[in-house]
């Protein structure tokens, strides 16, 4: 079978906008999350969230074509032109037509969409909206501007699984690069979903913590979002060693399931059998797994369940695992999640680092395994899970390995 | 609070979490009638809209909010109170 190296990354977060920054934050503990203001009906509204600060696209396009994009395609193409500098990989006509730009998305063009109803719903505003709207708002823009940007002619597309959406797209894309349908691709996820609309559906759920994201902890209280977006330039080993670039990691394998239960509230036996799944695929036993990045929302429930699936999959190895939640930091990006969380995952490898989960006050009676509470710890990384379990029910967990 | 709104609330609890009415007492507990935290969340929102009202709750610690029946008749009754001022 045909090995799959990651040769490239890019990043623009709410911790950083290049992967040394995100990288530095991330080990640090320094997190993203703030409280958001929103102009509503003349009254100030504020919410807990993560964004993307001092984001400038002309840094990456030139400024007139960046009108064509939506946010979320913005960080979309800014992270991946990051991630083939990072390759360091040019393409020809013919390894142009070997390459895929799979990308993840929960929504896609929330800004767009949202601006465009908040005009015609206005009384006091002209019934018309901006021409690109609708090249903008869909949800494969984000696939498409990253092949236009790169030149990429081979497969594109987007997939969509809620919070599982970056997981399920790189999923898909080892298999593609398994089979020998490409050589070479670009995968990720990117979301911008800080509008004041998604915000009002998330509060509306009542799952929203009222100040910061503390996942596994005692005394949480919910999720609270982020935006962003991380892309990979994923290559057959071969390739990446012919041409003589630096890996990354190995991309090990992928796993997937669903729950067929519930639209929001998590399974332990659907999400348990995406992990093992992943392990399968990867030729992984248990014990050779160091680190797991955690789905982490810092919900009561997803938490809970999170923690029984490790146990339910991992036995007594559960409690050697060093787990952690990123989503305290950055927050919850949706369809991003599992690409920022994949970076993350990719440099706990790479670096022999644990990240830490912040904001943890102390052990929930529910939630007693080491989640790396408020530091990062060093330590060797042999391999590592990734896990995202959607709303719907739709479970991803991907594998990486340190490359030696 | 007078039978009429305590009926009209229970009303709402029996619809959207689809219980029998008969069961409601105050002294029950939701957990034990089988409400979910989502259940719970449709069950909230349909009370603020009948009533007007704002009712804080995170599904999250939505145990030690609401226990009982009667616990969600008595924060309607709070805020229904805090409204009339």
């Amino acid at each position: 079978m045909r090995r799959i190296a990651i040769t490239g990354m890019g990043v623009i977060s709410p911790i950083g906008h290049s992967v040394q920054a995100f990288q530095d934050n991330l080990f640090a503990g320094k997190g993203g999350i703030e409280s958001a203001t929103f102009s509503y009906r003349g009254n100030d509204v504020h919410f807990p969230a993560a964004p993307v600060k001092d984001f400038d696209i002309g840094k990456w396009m030139d400024a007139k074509k960046a009108s064509m994009l939506d946010r979320f395609s913005q960080f979309a193409v800014a992270a991946a032109l990051d991630a083939v500098k990072d390759a360091g990989i040019t393409f020809t006509p013919q390894t142009a037509e070997r390459t895929a730009v799979i990308t993840g998305t929960g929504v896609g063009g929330q800004n767009t969409l949202e601006e465009s109803y908040m005009k015609l719903l206005d009384a006091n505003s002209s019934p018309r909206v901006h021409p690109f709207t609708i090249p903008r708002l869909m949800a494969n823009a984000g696939s498409s501007q990253i092949s236009m940007a790169t030149g990429i002619t081979g497969p594109g597309f987007t997939v969509a699984s809620a919070c599982a959406s970056a997981i399920h797209a790189m999923g898909v894309t080892l298999h593609m690069l398994r089979s020998g349908l490409i050589d070479s691709a670009i995968t990720g996820g990117s979301e911008s979903c800080l509008t004041f609309g998604t915000l009002k559906g998330w509060e509306a759920l009542r799952v929203m913590a009222p100040d910061v994201c503390r996942p596994f902890s005692k005394d949480r209280a919910g999720m609270v979002l982020g935006e962003g977006a991380a892309m990979f330039v994923l290559e057959t080993l071969e390739n990446a060693q012919k041409r003589g670039a630096k890996i990354h990691a190995e991309f090990l394998g992928f796993g997937m399931s669903s729950d067929a239960k519930d639209i929001t509230t998590p399974d332990v036996n659907g999400a348990s059998r995406a992990v093992t799944n992943a392990l399968k695929d990867s030729g992984l036993k248990p014990e050779d797994v160091d680190y797991i990045n955690a789905h982490g929302t810092g919900t009561r429930i997803n938490d809970l369940t999170e923690t029984a699936v490790l146990k339910n999959t991992f036995g007594s190895h559960a409690q050697k695992l060093a787990i952690s939640a990123s989503k305290s930091m950055f927050g919850h990006a949706l369809g991003a999640a599992g690409a920022l969380e994949m970076l993350a995952t990719i440099l706990a490898v790479r670096e022999d680092i644990a990240p830490p989960t912040m904001n943890y006050l102390g052990q929930d009676p529910e939630c007693d395994l080491d989640y790396v509470p408020n530091k990062a710890r060093p330590m060797k990384i042999r391999a590592a899970l990734n896990n995202s379990f959607a709303f719907g029910g739709l479970n991803a967990v991907v594998a990486v390995k340190k490359f030696n | 609070m007078p039978q009429l709104e305590i009926d009209e609330i229970l009303d709402v609890v029996a619809q959207k979490a689809m219980i029998d009415r008969g069961l409601l007492r105050p002294e029950a507990k939701l957990s034990d009638l089988n409400v979910s935290s989502l259940d719970m969340v449709e069950v909230i929102f349909a009370l603020e809209d009948k009533f007007g009202i704002e009712l804080p709750f995170n599904a999250n610690t939505s145990t030690a909010d609401f226990e009982t029946v009667g616990d969600v008749i008595k924060k309607v009754e709070e805020q229904l109170a805090a409204k009339k001022k």
